[in-house]
């Protein structure tokens, strides 16, 4: 497994080096000269040329993407062309909403996704399926906007159970934090509590077709030992594949609902620098989801070799 | 008979509870005693198996409904029983072992913990204590090492250490009742003889009754003290099991016995021709599996395989599983490349041809596989199916579909198959059209993988009598790769015996079968269950070569010999 390890880290530097050539040409292939835009149209020859020597642009296109390479490794994403603060203070300051918003996002999902996904496969054809079933199409065909204002109608102002809008970090203690993002995190969760209920339902329907299955009912267990003990971790691997999929999404899906709930996370830094052309902080970005990514994937190829014990590399 | 462990009175078991729906059990009724092995036989649909899922409460829920009739268990009605009680008496009284030890066992879970689940379900031992009771029961099933096999999964265990894993978890508490459906079915006769011969000493010990679920005559012969066939949904005759092989009363259980094929090989025939179709020459095929930064993994699949085949003969390859003999098959059929050694058509080495050159010689060799339920595109027409090769091969189209009219003809369908899909036959019709889909490129060698495994034992006889009457009319050469020394007695001309993929003994069918000349052939023919039988004749075979061993008792003696 060590060796597995290695060589799946190995393996994500091309991946993580092909993104940041792209990253890179990002800016030089945009349409039209990034230091005009930024200087503006009123902009003089003399100040155009001091905002092209200040992003390197002046300099060939191999000394620039060198240069560039040389302050990632070293750690430095460029500094913001809006508030001139460097990029990475910029993401420190709103990853922890994001990534917190996204994790008890995926925590209730997998908590109400995967009993219903179960009980849907138990009952198959039955109410509690057709059921499950109408609810998973409904969590699909709802925009999360609609969902999140919905909620916030019903619980926050209608129950005053939440407060409509806002955020608290973990920080400054547990339930201020879940005071207010459990509202965006259902909202959020809607669709992937359909997705992941309908891969648990019919990843389930085939495992409780199998023969092992038949044995554990043979052998006297309850019906909760045989669905949760045997059947689903046979089923796992489809479902954690879905849900890994789902986080990767998620941390997309994130910028909606971080404006209608308004938390400052990544979604808004996001939606914020890319109708300011902020350039630098697009590739900060870009390069903080696509390591995201492939963290993901491999998280999720560990979790089936330790989910199966016949998936070896 | 003192009052039976199990009594089965009218059982009647319909698709869903819809009372007008149809049924397929209807008014079964059996007896065991206590301590006795009651053999159910019966061809595939005869409802055995729907009869041992109905005593255990294990149908399947909403597909099919027990209506009426009593499952007596010591005298407690199972069908009046709630779901708890069934619960309560599931593994404790009454147990049941499946056909496939690989999937019957749960895949992601140590065995040891399997068998451990079945006490922490029904007794209130501490976990020390039932690792301990686990452990013994390991070693009461004879596998090595019992601490090692306890924390194994069953992917690391083999085929017969899986199937004694499942009859330990059975009868761990000691059953009254073991229920074994079609145990050994999956199994290769030399472990197959190992596990009937266990259940038989635990069912000594224990003084369990054994409800036996088999398709096969032969073990039917080996364990049974009496016999109960079956035949759509109705038992046909219940009586002891020399009654039975000697002097069946139904007509239905003399056609089952008539078709089961004889060990006794068939008379040789005359050689019709001197010309080598098919020849192998020191084959070889050995599996590597590069590592990264690792020595590569050799696996040796097939050693120094030579044979010879002659036109309008059959070369039957006998082994069990792993031996090499599908291997050999594929090469032969270049599905995989050999690594070493020739196979030479008709005198031309095809060994190492490419894939264009080889185009000509493929439809030299055609091959028929195992389960026609697979081996036959749902979504194309019989016809379609084929005609597709001659046509691939530039035969216009109305003359590929005439020529498969007239095969369809030869292997007896009606010519109205042509525009039917595969779902809509039987197994053996399905094979049937495999034979035609092979013979419609007008091969030399016809390849048969275990071509009549997966069929009942009529369907079976019926496609050997086809495969017979096929080389007489076309006079094509078979290669037949089977398991079932039964059946390459009755179709073999010469057979060739695989071991670890090498061939250790080569010869007559006559010969082999009769007087073999390596120990591993003799096992093999010892291990074959009920070799004692003709069951065609309903009486005891004649008395084996001298040069057979002496023959060693698997269960106990079964009468008449």
């Amino acid at each position: 497994m060590p060796g597995y390890l290695l060589r799946r880290i190995l393996a994500a530097i091309p991946v993580m080096v092909v993104v940041a050539v792209f990253v890179f040409l990002l800016l030089r292939l945009t349409p039209g000269d990034p230091a005009a835009v930024l200087a503006g149209d009123m902009a003089t020859p003399e100040q155009l040329a001091r905002i092209r020597a200040s992003l390197g642009l002046d300099k060939p296109v191999i000394v620039q993407f060198v240069s560039w390479i040389g302050q990632l490794l070293r750690g430095d994403l460029g500094t913001s062309l809006i508030s001139q603060t460097p990029v990475t203070t910029l993401i420190a300051q709103r990853i922890e909403p994001t990534i917190s918003l996204a994790l008890l996002t995926l925590l209730l999902s997998i908590l109400i996704a995967v009993p219903l996904g179960v009980l849907a496969a138990w009952r198959h054809g039955g109410i509690t399926d057709k059921a499950v079933m109408s609810f998973s199409v409904l969590g699909f065909s709802v925009p999360v906007f609609v969902i999140g204002y919905i909620l916030i109608q019903i619980f926050a102002i209608d129950l005053k159970w939440f407060p409509v809008q806002g955020f608290r970090s973990i920080s400054d203690g547990i339930g201020p934090f879940l005071q207010r993002a459990t509202l965006p995190s259902l909202a959020l969760a809607s669709i992937y509590v359909a997705l992941i209920a309908r891969m648990t339902r019919a990843s389930m329907l085939e495992v409780l077709g199998e023969d092992y299955v038949r044995t554990a009912r043979a052998k006297g267990l309850r019906e909760t030992a045989v669905l949760f003990r045997h059947a689903l971790r046979n089923a796992a691997v489809p479902i954690m594949t879905v849900i890994g999929t789902g986080f990767a999404l998620l941390i997309s899906g994130v910028v909606v609902t971080e404006s209608v709930f308004n938390v400052p996370g990544i979604g808004r830094l996001t939606v914020d620098a890319i109708l300011a052309r902020d350039y630098p902080v697009i590739q900060g970005l870009i390069l903080l989801t696509s390591a995201l990514y492939v963290l993901i994937n491999l998280v999720i190829d560990l979790s089936y070799s330790l989910l199966d014990p016949r998936i070896r590399y | 008979m003192s009052a039976p462990i199990l009594s089965v009175r009218d059982l009647v078991v319909g698709i869903g509870p819809d009372a007008a729906s149809p049924i397929v059990l209807d008014g079964v009724s059996l007896d065991i005693a206590a301590g006795e092995t009651l053999c159910l036989v019966g061809e595939s649909g005869s409802g055995k198996s729907v009869t041992s899922l109905a005593v255990m409460g294990l149908l399947p829920r909403g597909a099919l409904v027990a209506r009426s009739g009593r499952v007596l268990l010591e005298g407690e009605d199972l069908l009046a029983a709630d779901r708890r009680r069934l619960r309560a008496l599931r593994a404790s009284r009454m147990a049941m072992i499946f056909q496939e030890p690989m999937t019957a066992l749960n895949p992601v879970m140590p065995v040891g913990r399997q068998i451990d689940e079945v006490l922490r379900a029904h007794t209130s031992l501490t976990p020390a204590e039932r690792r301990r009771r686990v452990l013994s029961m390991l070693e009461q099933v004879h596998l090595p090492d019992v601490a090692r096999v306890f924390a194994s999964y069953p992917h690391q265990l083999s085929g017969g250490q899986r199937q004694r894993i499942m009859i330990a978890m059975a009868l761990i508490l000691e059953p009254k009742l073991l229920i074994a459906d079609e145990p050994t079915t999956a199994l290769d006769v030399t472990t197959q003889k190992e596990i009937l011969r266990l259940v038989h000493e635990l069912q000594e010990k224990q003084g369990t009754s054994v409800l036996f679920i088999t398709h096969d005559m032969g073990v039917v012969a080996e364990i049974a003290d009496r016999v109960c066939v079956m035949h759509q949904g109705t038992v046909v005759e219940t009586d002891t099991v020399d009654a039975i092989l000697r002097a069946p009363r139904k007509d239905y259980t003399r056609r089952l016995l008539s078709a089961v094929p004889s060990l006794t090989p068939r008379a040789p025939r005359p050689v019709a021709s001197a010309e080598i179709v098919l020849e192998t020459v020191e084959l070889g095929k050995v599996y590597a599996r590069r590592r990264f930064l690792r020595r590569a993994e050799e696996t040796v699949a097939a050693e120094a395989v030579s044979f010879a085949l002659r036109r309008g003969r059959t070369l039957g390859i006998v082994g069990e599983s792993g031996s090499g003999k599908s291997t050999v098959a594929r090469c032969v059929m270049r599905l995989v490349d050999p690594t070493a050694g020739a196979i030479r058509v008709k005198g031309r080495d095809i060994s190492s041809l490419s894939r264009s050159a080889l185009q000509p010689h493929r439809k030299r060799i055609q091959m028929v596989f195992q389960d026609p339920y697979r081996s036959l595109n749902p979504r194309v027409t019989v016809g379609e199916s084929i005609a597709e090769g001659p046509t691939n091969y530039g035969v216009p189209r109305d003359a590929a579909f005439a020529r498969a009219r007239s095969l369809l003809e030869i292997v007896g369908l009606p010519p109205d198959a042509i525009t039917r899909y595969p779902h809509q036959f039987s197994g053996g019709q399905r094979q049937r059209i495999a034979i035609a889909r092979a013979l419609a490129m007008e091969p030399d060698v016809l390849v048969a993988d275990e071509a009549v495994s997966a069929l009942d034992v009529s369907v079976q006889a019926q496609v050997l009598a086809l495969l017979d009457d096929i080389q007489e009319r076309l006079g094509v050469s078979l290669l037949f790769i089977t398991h079932d020394l039964r059946v390459a007695a009755q179709i073999c001309d010469d057979i060739a015996v695989m071991q670890k993929g090498r061939i250790v003994e080569y010869g007559a069918a006559s010969e082999v079968l009769t007087a073999p000349r390596q120990a591993y052939t003799r096992q093999l023919l010892d291990a074959a269950p009920g070799r004692d039988w003709d069951f065609a004749r309903f009486m005891p075979r004649e008395p084996a070569a001298p040069a057979a061993a002496p023959v060693a008792d698997v269960a106990k003696p079964s009468g008449g010999h």
